[in-house]
């Protein structure tokens, strides 16, 4: 080693030395990191779930339903095109501000606040879920939209549907259990020796599901 | 320097009292690993009886009346199966992984030892399942371990209705197991390593591991998403998979999903799952020569990134697997290209193994002959494989025997040699006792001539053409006689390296029985896991102290150093040198 250490050498060969130095590889407890892999892992289930939606969809020998008017509602005799996924998506990033603001308060060591923050969190995840069973609701109840079929055109538009916005629905769900239990912990003092990392971690997860419903929003709703 | 965690939790480790806590429901990573040990090894043996009975129908078609065509299928799934996932992954990352990871960066236990108990019992929970299908009404799925739709979910296959089922079913709980795990020790690695560990440092068993982890987690999401799809293709009727499809006669409901695309999904996870086997197996096979040829590894650095690049690209060849398919043959020159690529680092492996050897001072103990036999049979294998990445030769080679040859090669026969050098080499650690070496000398030279005689001829089959995955070839005019006579001395081979493998599995309870305790460490090895206060080590694996390590695992014959070996926590100061020699003048470098 006493080789390696000395002297500066190129930028390629210092960054090599610095990261395999020792110490711990990234400067942050073990638990973001293994957050860290389980979400790069997570991305490339959804990205896979989005590269296999976009094939079937290419492939698919009927018509692509017309996205803009399966998801519209019909407001005081108005149609208008994507409103509910307008207001899920809005309280789905509104959940992700009250999360970072529940982290800056943990770190603050303002249990009391981030305890609530959590919860809203967890309250506004759970009327994201509410709203997409609504939904889910009505496109198989009035549009009369199946896994394996559909009256509107291509059976894979209900197939990829119920499975990519249920498999991120799951991940929601998940995740609001997730916040509830961890703001119990928080107010009941679990973390007030080991420091309260776990709120910024449980952040991570949550943001993740935040910026993966951003993708199926736009590649599902958009296209 | 701030090590956290593990080295200051000591006080807060967990203490089981009670037997189902110190055994079932374990949170040591010792335990867990001897846990996935038994399982895969238990696992394992049904395969190779599956193969048996396989062979047996191949070497003499029509004299068994009790396997028909169906059984037959479905034991050339279960055992391709078994083997690639529930035996070798499960036994090189989830035992060796588990055993291995704290012991050699030095840790008290995985960063999370709950996640680390249920890693296991998923598994545990995903082979019940496997083994379920067989008693499923239509028996487990006989589709082929590809499992390619549309035929894995038509009628007709044998298993398309439960068995097919509970086959994905089981993978996605492996799948789970598998995350757990992985997360473990990636994070293991990462951020617990004692002091003076550097990543430059740990033994090439660990960054085998290392990379394969990564490996796996980023490539079993793609077979998770095809599991998934393919369970609604076959539960819920939906057409991700399948086209308009006339089936024993009658049109389907199914339209407009495309069967190429499971077979990107599928062998995007299934190429990356050949180095998720093969790399932890490269890391332990280097250690073994280093260990008992008492030389430190020839360029280490290499072979480090050696396994790194290999890692990398080993995402970006899939589709090797499918110049048959159809596929725009634009990819298959892109995918041909990549593929040879891999040979470059590879071969600096094999290159540098061979070298290790050189000018050692081999001892030939069981684990060392396994650890060369690896590298025969793995060279072997790899050259096949240079046949076959290439699209032209591939073509004409495409589902005959000599692919079934290339691969049991690669990634079957190489992979168990090393797991076996590994046993042979780790059991002293684990239970204290030292493997009988008599019956290891058989069960090696058994092992070993005994693959020969299976897959040499099977490459010679092959090239003749002969189809794999046919129940029986018939009176086939381009089949010579001699090819069939060749079918039949290939599957007394198996039988007989069958039964090489119960001289093991006596071996090991042999050993446990009636062999004495042998000495400590011994193989003279110079990495961390074999210097803990207790061995085999305790919970919590070290003393008070963490140990701190001073040098790499690799610290054989150094120069005027009295012992043969320094371990890897000895600091130089304590190191005893010859008298009269002046290691300042002599130019040793260590590092």
């Amino acid at each position: 080693m006493t080789d390696m250490n000395s002297a500066p050498k190129g930028y390629w060969q210092n960054m090599v030395v610095d990261w395999s130095a020792d110490k711990e590889a990234f400067k942050v407890n073990w638990g973001k990191v293994m957050m860290w892999v389980f979400l790069v892992s997570d991305t490339f289930i959804f990205s896979l779930f989005l590269i296999g939606y976009m094939n079937v969809r290419i492939s698919a020998s009927e018509a692509w339903p017309l996205t803009s008017e399966v998801f519209a509602l019909v407001v005081g005799g108005e149609h208008i095109p994507l409103l509910l996924i307008a207001i899920m998506t809005f309280i789905l990033i509104t959940s992700s501000g009250t999360m970072a603001m529940a982290v800056n308060t943990a770190y603050q060591g303002n249990k009391h606040a981030t305890f609530w923050l959590m919860i809203t969190t967890a309250v506004l995840g759970a009327s994201f879920v509410g709203m997409q069973a609504y939904e889910w609701t009505k496109l198989i109840v009035e549009e009369g939209i199946r896994p394996w079929g559909n009256p509107l055109g291509a059976a894979q538009f209900g197939s990829t549907f119920f499975m990519i916005t249920g498999f991120h629905g799951l991940h929601v769900t998940g995740g609001v259990i997730y916040l509830t239990i961890v703001a119990i912990k928080v107010r009941l003092g679990h973390y007030d020796k080991k420091g309260f990392q776990i709120v910024e971690i449980t952040g991570l997860y949550w943001h993740f599901v935040d910026l993966v419903w951003v993708f199926i929003f736009a590649f599902f709703y958009l296209w | 320097m701030t090590h956290i965690a593990i080295a200051d939790q000591e006080p807060e480790l967990h203490h089981p009292r009670t037997f189902i806590g110190k055994y079932i429901w374990s949170q040591d990573h010792k335990v867990i690993a001897i846990q996935y040990a038994c399982t895969a090894i238990f696992v394992g043996l049904v395969a190779l009886m599956l193969s048996v009975v396989m062979r047996l129908q191949l070497g003499f078609p029509d004299q068994f009346d009790f396997i028909n065509p169906n059984m037959y299928l479905q034991f050339v799934t279960m055992h391709g199966m078994i083997m690639v996932i529930y035996l070798l992954t499960a036994l090189l990352l989830g035992g060796f992984g588990n055993y291995l990871i704290p012991l050699m960066v030095g840790t008290r236990d995985m960063v999370f030892p709950y996640l680390n108990m249920l890693s296991f019992w998923f598994y545990f929970l995903s082979v019940l399942v496997l083994l379920a299908s067989f008693f499923v009404p239509g028996g487990p799925t006989g589709a082929g371990w590809t499992l390619y739709p549309p035929q894995s979910i038509l009628e007709g296959t044998p298993g398309s209705g439960m068995g097919i089922v509970m086959m994905l079913a089981s993978l996605a709980i492996f799948i789970i197991a598998f995350t757990m795990g992985g997360l473990n020790y990636v994070s293991t690695i990462l951020q617990a390593r004692t002091r003076g560990m550097t990543l430059m440092r740990m033994p090439l068993t660990i960054w085998g591991i290392f990379t394969a982890t990564i490996l796996g987690l980023f490539a079993f999401p793609a077979l998770l998403v095809s599991a998934i799809m393919m369970l609604f293709d076959s539960i819920l009727g939906t057409s991700f998979f399948m086209p308009a499809i006339v089936s024993l006669g009658e049109a389907t409901d199914y339209e407009g999903g495309s069967p190429i695309l499971f077979q990107h999904l599928f062998w995007f996870f299934g190429h990356p799952e050949v180095y998720i086997v093969a790399l932890p197996a490269f890391g332990m096979v280097s250690d073994v020569l280093s260990v008992h040829a008492r030389k430190n590894i020839f360029g280490y650095r290499m072979m480090v990134w050696a396994i790194v690049i290999i890692g990398g690209l080993s995402f970006v060849v899939w589709a090797h697997h499918m110049y048959v398919s159809g596929m725009n043959p634009y990819f298959g020159f892109f995918f041909a290209t990549t593929t040879l690529i891999i040979a470059v680092p590879t071969a600096i492996k094999v290159y540098n193994w061979v070298l290790t050897l050189w000018q050692g001072n081999i001892h030939l103990t069981v684990p060392m002959l396994f650890a060369i036999g690896f590298i025969f049979t793995f060279t072997h294998g790899g050259l096949s494989g240079l046949f076959l990445g290439n699209v032209v030769i591939d073509l004409p080679l495409s589902d005959t025997f000599f692919v079934v040859a290339h691969f049991h090669m690669v990634m079957g026969v190489s992979p168990i040699m090393v797991l076996f050098a590994a046993i042979y080499h780790w059991f002293p650690l684990v239970t204290g006792k030292q493997l009988n070496t008599r019956l290891g000398m058989i069960h090696f030279w058994g092992t070993f001539i005994g693959t020969y005689a299976i897959y040499l001829p099977m490459h010679y089959i092959g090239f003749l053409g002969v189809p794999r995955r046919y129940y029986a070839l018939g009176d086939t005019s381009f089949i010579p006689d001699s090819a069939h006579a060749l079918n039949a001395n290939i599957t007394i081979a198996v039988i007989i390296v069958a039964l090489f493998q119960l001289i093991f599995i006596f071996n090991l309870f042999w050993t446990i029985k009636r062999e004495p305790k042998s000495r400590i460490n011994p193989w003279d090895a110079a990495s961390l896991e074999w210097h803990t206060p207790d061995v085999p080590p305790h919970h919590g694996n070290w003393g008070r102290e963490l140990p701190t390590v001073h040098r790499w695992a690799y610290d054989y014959s150094v120069p005027g150093v009295v012992k043969d070996f320094i371990p890897q926590h000895v600091p130089d100061s304590e190191v005893v040198y010859e008298p009269g020699y002046d290691r300042f003048t002599s130019g040793r470098e260590s590092t």
